[in-house]
């Protein structure tokens, strides 16, 4: 077979996994041209890679909410209240009354534990209760915005003074000191960036070896160097972009992480396997020894504790709390989560498509609002996309 | 022979890696009842499908003449335009709708912009006399037996006025009065001018009814009988392509003395039903034994395996259950599988499998933990099993890769079978193991039964189908509206002595 033969194959074979990144890319070219690389600029990348962030997150742990057939609306409004809690617990109590002048370390565990607590409740009312997720979450978002309310009743925005805090959404990584070379460029980001190459270099020739040791089918030569070439690339071309600025920001730090630990947990542990199995037949995954119900409380509280990150992320980033803080988060989250291949019959999703999903909305907005295209348009745009996306997963589903 | 009211001529379909029907014709005679035959995964059901429009034309290559027209069938809609109604062996009724709305759902007959519903339940209960099934037609479907609601999807086929009638096994899940019943109702329809087309892997009822037999083999015809010259022994042979003599596998094995699971005084009750579904249950079953439920469907030998096996659908229960020795109580099937039981279910679609993952995944499903490192799968492990068991069942699909979804439906089964060997239990329950499965195939899951009860394992067997019960277990409890109506050892069991207990 011919080298455009082979990569024919592979392509076609794997349209719905590559089609994200195709879309995202023809994306980010379009607005690039339209607005004379002001797009790809690196403050503009960094920006936009900050704004995802708190959608990002959320979009992460919806889409296990997705696979295991739930939904959790109560997310952004929990992500509003813990952002006014963390607030609060920051504020000294001269400024703010009930302040608790409790340092960063102590206030982002506690935030996320009460994230956590919050989609155990959740939980408790599907698993146990049995009452459909759609409903309880409701309920949620209900108690969750007027608890907003509440919090924020006697002060209003609430504005945070600590500077830790507030880089999480707004600050950069360190950089290595000094050296004389490469003047203007931020070191360390350059070298992570040429770690995670490697990195990525070596897990792919290793799980290559380990498939070929067990005599299983592996891409062809060309087709895998093509795709070494290609991600090599991505990661290079982000890292110099991001590089020329300031560096990393700690909002992609944060998001590299969480997507890497759910990546890797929903595609390569037995956990993530339980939780597509529950998705794809609860009742055969129950009679397979799965506890249905166990996992329902892992994947909520999972969702709660991400919508805390996700507050944290956006209280830092405004380096305040509002009243309206989260508003629509939820519909974002779980748009990034459709447009990035996850199912709504249950068992079909991936954490690195939302990702890209959320990018690609992100992007989106960011793209129309340099052009100048008005806020009106750029609704009608995304609920476009979004249709488009869902339709292409639809329709290519069947082929696979 | 009648002209012939439909002829699939050359036709050839493919899925990814597999030749799913190469060069097939086909041809049935009007006012026939023509029954279609083969192995799993022959080609059978892809067949019908494409007679039917869910493989679109364009799909296939060949051409299907029906009334002595090529017909390019874009849907389903469009067959059934022509007088054509396939029954699936999943019934596709709506639970939750009454007989009459299921009957004319698609069709409704409309008095102008509204329904007619007096005219609606007047001419539903027409078609249910023609089915034979007397019941008021404002029943709920969900408050019906297997088999009437398959009665009843005949009856919204024949509402469509229809002039040929696909069924794809549909006695594989019907009791025998049932299956008779079908099988009358068929030859009644005949009497009215109705053509059918029969799939079934019960050799018995084919040569029954049949007027004439296709038998198709790895996706090619390889014979049409008429029904003087058949035989069971010639249609097997056609099928598996060599002679089968025994059904059964020797019996050489003695079961041990060793009582490894035994259930005292086990009361059920269903909490959503209302009322107790099994009653005073006794029995045990020995290491290396195979014992047999016998009875009729609905009489409680499926709710009676869930209640042991970690109870899954929380029905209260009392009474006392012993795995060697040791009383037990499990609160999730987690419990029981960790103890050593592994249960099949009858339901391979609906608890069995998860369709849209794949051949190894499901394998693999109730035990993860065996290829992987701390929570880590090994997924080349994963295949490697897989395979193994691909292997030593015989399971047809181009790779391990497969979704399950797309194999057909004895593949499926052996999937199921092959995921709870992997288990490795000690005690193996399997619930109807051979539905839907065909003859060579029947042979070699026996085979492997006997197999793992001299290794030790023990095994319970429910079956409706009695020739499998007696001819395979050691001992053979009769279950009757939730009690145990009797117990027969294998030499004292006899088909007569079974159903007299059952139906007591
Ligand atoms: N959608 C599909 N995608 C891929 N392969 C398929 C698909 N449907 C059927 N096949 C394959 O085509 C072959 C024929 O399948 P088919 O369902 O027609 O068999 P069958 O004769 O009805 O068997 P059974 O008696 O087990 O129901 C099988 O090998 C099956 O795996
Ligand atoms: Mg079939």
């Amino acid at each position: 077979m011919t080298f455009f033969e082979n990569a024919k194959k592979v392509l076609q074979q794997n349209i719905r996994e590559y089609g994200m990144y195709i879309a995202l890319f023809v994306i980010m070219v379009f607005f690039t041209i339209t607005t004379n690389g002001t797009f790809i600029s690196s403050r503009n990348i960094v920006n936009l890679i900050n704004q995802t962030g708190y959608i990002a997150v959320l979009a992460v742990g919806m889409t296990l909410i997705i696979i295991i057939r739930q939904i959790d609306l109560s997310v952004g409004f929990l992500a509003g209240f813990l952002g006014a809690i963390a607030a609060i617990a920051m504020a000294d109590p001269k400024v703010i009354p009930n302040g608790l002048n409790l340092p960063v370390y102590a206030v982002i565990p506690l935030t996320l534990s009460l994230g956590v607590m919050a989609g155990l409740i959740t939980g408790f009312l599907v698993a146990q209760m049995k009452i459909p997720s759609f409903v309880a979450s409701l309920a949620g978002w209900l108690i969750y915005r007027g608890a907003i309310l509440v919090v924020t009743e006697s002060t209003g925005t609430i504005i945070i003074a600590n500077s830790a805090f507030n880089a999480i959404g707004n600050g950069f990584i360190p950089d290595i000191p000094d050296i004389g070379i490469l003047p203007g460029v931020h070191k360390l980001t350059l070298l992570l960036g040429v770690v995670a190459v490697i990195l990525l270099v070596i897990n792919e020739f290793n799980n290559r070896r380990k498939k070929q040791s067990y005599n299983f089918e592996v891409l062809p030569t060309e087709i895998f160097a093509l795709k070494l070439i290609f991600l090599a690339a991505i990661i290079g071309g982000i890292t110099w972009i991001l590089a020329g600025y300031q560096g990393l920001s700690w909002t992609a730090v944060i998001v590299l992480l969480v997507t890497l630990i759910y990546n890797f947990v929903m595609s390569q542990t037995v956990l993530g396997r339980h939780i597509y199995a529950i998705g794809g037949n609860p009742d055969a995954a129950e009679l397979s020894g799965i506890s249905v119900k166990k996992l329902v409380y892992v994947v909520f509280g999972s969702m709660g504790m991400l919508s805390a990150l996700s507050g944290i992320l956006f209280t830092s980033r405004l380096q305040s709390a509002t009243t309206t803080a989260g508003t629509l988060f939820e519909l974002d989250a779980i748009a990034a989560a459709y447009v990035g291949g996850v199912s709504a019959a249950g068992g079909v999703g991936k954490v690195v498509g939302s990702i890209i999903g959320a990018l690609v909305m992100t992007s989106l907005t960011s793209g129309m609002n340099l052009m100048g295209i008005g806020i009106s348009y750029q609704y009608i745009v995304r609920g476009a996309v979004l249709a488009a996306a869902v339709i292409f997963d639809v329709t290519t589903r069947g082929k696979n | 022979m009648n002209a012939p009211i439909l002829e699939m001529k050359n036709i050839t379909k493919e899925f990814p890696g597999v030749k799913a029907l190469s060069d097939v014709s086909f041809q049935v005679a009007k006012g026939e009842i023509h029954c279609l035959v083969g192995e799993n995964g022959a080609g059978k059901s892809t067949l019908m499908k494409i007679l039917s429009g869910v493989y679109p034309h364009g799909n296939y290559n060949g051409d299907v003449i029906f009334n002595g027209r090529v017909q390019k069938f874009s849907g389903i809609s469009d067959s059934e335009k022509a007088g054509i109604a396939i029954i699936y062996q999943e019934l596709a009724l709506i639970p939750e709708m009454t007989v009459y709305e299921n009957i004319f759902l698609g069709h409704e007959i409309k008095n102008g912009l509204l329904i007619d519903w007096n005219e609606t339940i007047k001419q539903a209960g027409e078609m249910l006399k023609k089915v034979n099934l007397d019941i008021n037609p404002a029943t709920k479907v969900r408050n019906l037996g297997v088999g009437k609601q398959q009665l009843v999807e005949i009856a919204k086929a024949l509402s469509k006025d229809v002039k040929l009638l696909i069924l794809d096994e549909p006695t594989s899940s019907l009791n025998e009065t049932d299956s008779e019943n079908l099988l009358a109702l068929l030859r009644d329809l005949k009497h009215q001018g109705v053509t059918s087309i029969m799939i079934s892997h019960k050799l018995k009822e084919v040569i029954e009814i049949a007027d004439t037999i296709t038998v198709l083999r790895d996706g090619q015809t390889v014979a049409t009988l008429s029904k003087d010259e058949v035989t069971e022994h010639k249609l097997i042979k056609h099928m598996v392509g060599r002679e089968i003599n025994n059904i059964y596998p020797k019996r050489e094995h003695k079961p041990s003395q060793e009582i490894v699971l035994e259930v005292k005084n086990w009361n059920a009750y269903h909490p959503t039903l209302g009322r107790a579904i099994l009653k005073d249950v006794s029995f045990n079953l020995k290491k290396g034994e195979i014992i047999g439920f016998a009875g009729l469907i609905g009489s409680g030998r499926t709710e009676l395996a869930l209640s042991i096996f970690g109870n899954p659908d929380g029905y209260r229960l009392s009474g006392e259950l012993f795995i060697n020795g040791i009383k037990k109580q499990f609160h999730h099937p987690q419990d029981a599988i960790k103890t050593g039981i592994a249960y099949v279910t009858e339901d391979r679609k609906g608890d069995g499998l998860i369709l849209i993952q794949d051949v190894k995944q499901n394998i693999t499903l109730a035990n993860l933990y065996k290829i992987s490192q701390r929570g880590i799968v090994n997924n080349n492990a994963e295949i490697q099993v897989a395979n193994q068991y691909k292997a030593d069942l015989n399971i047809k699909t181009p790779s391990v890769e497969q979704k399950v979804s797309n194999l057909s439906g004895g593949n499926q089964q052996k999937v199921c079978l092959g995921k709870w060997l992997f288990v490795g239990p000690d005690i193996l329950i399997l619930d109807e193991p051979t539905r839907g499965i065909d003859v060579g195939a029947k042979y070699e899951i026996y085979t492997i039964m006997k197999d793992l009860v001299k290794q030790g394992m023990s095994i319970i067997m429910i079956s409706s189908e009695l020739p499998e019960v007696l001819g395979m277990s050691d001992r053979v409890y009769i279950v009757s509206a939730g009690k145990i109506a009797g117990e027969l050892n294998a030499e004292e069991a006899t088909q007569e002595k079974v159903m007299q207990l059952a139906t007591n």
